[in-house]
């Protein structure tokens, strides 16, 4: 079968993601040890580059959030109900026969429902969770917090209780890598930023691709000959992009052909 | 790629930051000091020299003359020692629920030798007075004043057992008046080591070996480092010495505390420094006492008055020579080198005075006030908490079963038949002696209870390197703040709901995964429903 790759994962979002992946794992690492369940780096390094690495988060945060808004990113992760049923399907049942993902990966829409629901949560409730009993628990004795916390202890149980979901998220996580198309070929596009996909996928992409691009394509005057116009105008880019794939001019979405 | 760049930049920017939040020293030692000059840049020679005087070149008849003497130059001096606690063993102090009241040798009970009252003869030879054998003592009269107990240089001043604070016959007055000066630590030390009968037997971090101690002692009076004498720290103005101890005494007046020198902010850790709105620098930095020489933990006065099979007083001693029975006295236990009892302290103190009812077993003989809540972060100007660490001296003594009072017992006497403790060995006859001493009602029925007295920890500062490190406390098991579970302390807390919720979460997502993966590899996609 011929083989095709499509670019995903952009740099900012290669970066942002395996920062984060290093944090989190630092974080994860450190505040187990502060917690007094492992005894790994010493308490006063764990609590050293706990905070320096929860500053570091913090900066991180506020380059994504900054990514996320000025590049309309932020929409991939808008929770969903379509396909939800279909890609717990696929997980529960699907997955033991080799059948299709139900959810096809696009530049425009790479997550699938599970995906943004959970990475939603992530982003809109344990990740803040985290950062403000984190912010808390630092300053809690300093006098320009005007409110009185009485006592840590409630602070502590939410930090703790946080970084344990991470840690399941964490867990989960890892082990959905494997179930693209090859065990490493998630892990591949996280990587390269490169997905690998099958050939009759690429023209659907290409499709679907124009087809939300168009979306976003206004005519002046709402009458039928501007839209016959437009039309035409969205099948020449169509067809022009189909011949540069062709003659592999288009960075990326051709691959040497598997030889099976 | 720029942005990448940006990103990192930024990152170790703040990774920087947090690392840099160092305190410039002033005085080369590696932290700030403020309010101290060091010993290497002062010019100690002293401006006179009293050899020289010759009021001070003459026999003294007795030591009143000799305070005469001093008196002669130094005139307006006994005015100043006269209003002092040295002199009148009381001093004025707010008690809660008591209002102000004159606190002192006369009103406060101990669990060591007890009480002064009707023992004034022995007890007194720490006084700084001539004479205090009763009641009747002139504290008006300023020839009463012993000047030379605290400025002797020549260490051959010592006052008489038994003869209320008058010297030795042996000493030579008037070689020590000829060589007086600025209190030494053997001055201070001659009562504040060896009170209570023994050395090292009250405090616990004062004791004879801080006359040499080695740094790893007390890193202040290291003889081969900076040296201090006691009153650098005790810094005295109009013969008022400052810094007190809560065992006697109740607000938080008068005293001194490192921060005098060392500033509120003397780690170069940002994280360090916070630990000190919470935590007496004394918790970390005093992680032993009683480091050289042992001192009393446990004095049981019930086992007293064994004799044996030849009529004679038993003296038994531990294997470091310490006391663990004595006839006159009852059981001993003493340990060195102790980890120290850590309370929430919020400066203020209450006592148990002489008369009072016990209302709970182990009577507290001073109530050391404070929890973790009183942290005054809206800035009331309430007293803020601080872990402090602490001796506990625990005990048995005598009590009146009837009135529920502690006894007074008349303990010493000169000889035997006059009733005292010591000589005569009948508790009932001393209990009735001393309690009608001090005008309180004994019922003729007494019995022994158990006592608890709190000394905080101030003296034998460690080096910084051997000061308590962070799992000392923030530990699961058998932190040294084991004791003060009235917070939550990070690495020994945990919430049981959250850790049972969070491991079992995580324990189901592994084994949830581990069965998904393994039906992957079973089926190997082959699973036709």
């Amino acid at each position: 079968m011929n083989m095709k790759k499509v670019y995903l994962y952009k740099k900012f979002e290669r970066f942002w993601h395996w920062s984060q992946t290093l944090l989190i794992l630092t974080l994860i690492f450190t505040g187990f040890e502060i917690h007094g369940t492992t005894n790994w780096l010493g308490y006063e390094s764990s609590v050293r580059i706990h905070n320096i690495a929860a500053w570091a988060f913090l900066i991180l945060i506020v380059f994504a959030i900054f990514w996320h808004v000025t590049t309309d990113e932020w929409q991939q992760y808008m929770p969903t109900l379509k396909n939800m049923r279909a890609q717990l399907d696929y997980y529960l049942i699907g997955i033991f026969n080799n059948a299709p993902h139900p959810v096809k990966k696009r530049t425009l829409s790479k997550l699938n429902p599970l995906q943004r629901i959970t990475y939603f949560a992530l982003k809109v409730l344990i990740i803040p969770l985290m950062l403000f009993s984190g912010l808390l628990y630092m300053y809690f004795n300093e006098a320009f917090l005007k409110f009185e916390i009485e006592n840590l202890d409630w602070i502590a149980w939410l930090h703790t209780l946080g970084a344990y979901l991470l840690l399941t998220f964490l867990i989960v996580h890892l082990y959905l890598i494997t179930t693209g198309r090859t065990l490493t070929s998630n892990l591949t596009a996280m990587i390269t930023g490169w997905e690998t996909v099958d050939d009759d996928d690429v023209k659907e992409l290409v499709e679907e691709a124009i087809e939300e691009t168009g979306m976003k394509i206004k005519v002046l005057h709402d009458d039928v000959k501007e839209h016959e116009d437009l039309k035409k105008l969205v099948v020449q880019a169509m067809k022009e992009t189909e011949d540069k794939v062709n003659e592999e001019k288009l960075k990326g979405q051709h691959q040497k052909k598997h030889k099976k | 790629m720029r942005k990448k760049i940006l990103i990192f930049s930024v990152v170790l920017f703040l990774v920087k930051l947090s690392y840099s939040q160092e305190i410039k020293s002033n005085t080369g030692l590696g932290f700030p000091m403020i309010n101290y000059t060091l010993k290497a840049q002062r010019n100690n020679t002293p401006s006179v020299m009293h050899s020289k005087f010759k009021i001070l070149n003459q026999t003294f008849e007795n030591p009143h003359e000799l305070t005469k003497a001093c008196l002669s130059c130094h005139t307006e001096r006994d005015k100043e020692i006269m209003a002092t606690s040295h002199w009148k063993w009381e001093r004025s102090e707010n008690l809660p629920g008591r209002g102000v009241i004159a606190l002192g040798k006369k009103n406060i009970l101990n669990n060591f030798c007890i009480g002064t009252k009707s023992n004034e003869k022995t007890c007194t030879r720490c006084h700084i007075g001539y004479g205090w054998e009763d009641k009747h003592f002139n504290f008006d009269n300023p020839l009463n004043i012993d000047c030379v107990v605290c400025h002797d240089q020549t260490g051959t001043y010592r006052k008489e057992k038994g003869q209320a604070g008058y010297p030795k016959k042996s000493v030579d007055l008037s070689y020590v008046a000829q060589h007086i000066g600025i209190p030494k630590r053997e001055n201070c030390g001659i009562c504040h080591f060896w009170g209570g009968g023994g050395n090292n037997v009250k405090h616990g971090d004062l004791d004879k070996s801080m006359v040499n101690p080695a740094r790893e002692i007390d890193v202040h009076m290291d003889v081969e480092g900076e040296n201090m004498s006691c009153v650098e720290c005790h810094r005295t103005e109009k013969h008022n010495i400052k810094g007190k101890l809560y065992a006697l005494s109740s607000e938080d007046k008068n005293r001194i505390a490192c921060s005098d020198c060392h500033t509120d902010a003397p780690h170069k850790d940002k994280i360090l420094n916070e630990h000190t709105v919470r935590i007496a620098c004394q918790t970390c930095h005093i992680p032993f006492y009683a480091k050289k020489n042992g001192t009393k933990l446990w004095w049981d006065w019930s086992t007293a008055g064994r004799f044996d099979e030849n009529g004679d007083q038993i003296h038994e001693s531990d294997a470091d020579g310490n006391h663990n029975y004595l006839t006159i006295k009852g059981n001993f236990v003493y340990n060195s080198h102790v980890v120290p009892e850590y309370k929430w302290f919020n400066g203020t103190a209450n006592h148990y005075v002489i008369g009072d009812k016990i209302e709970s077993v182990p009577v507290q003989m001073n109530t050391l006030y404070g929890k973790y809540n009183d942290k005054d972060m809206r800035n009331k100007g309430a007293d803020i908490s601080k872990i402090w660490p602490v001796k506990v001296h625990r005990g048995k003594q005598i009590y009146d079963t009837v009135y529920k009072t502690l006894i007074q017992p008349k303990l010493w006497a000169p000889k035997k038949g006059e009733g005292a403790y010591w000589k005569d060995f009948d508790w009932d006859e001393a209990s009735r002696l001393g309690m009608e001493y001090v005008g309180l009602p004994y019922s003729g029925h007494f019995g022994f209870v158990k006592t608890e007295m709190y000394w905080p920890l101030n003296h034998q500062v460690s080096p910084a390197d051997e000061s308590l490190k962070c799992v000392a406390c923030h530990t699961r098991h058998n932190g040294r703040l084991q004791a003060l579970d009235d917070f939550y302390l990070p690495g020994r807390d945990f919430s049981p709901v959250a850790e049972t919720a969070g491991v079992s979460l995580m324990l189901a997502s592994i084994i949830g995964v581990a069965f998904h993966a393994f039906c992957r590899f079973f089926f190997k996609g082959k699973c036709k429903n």
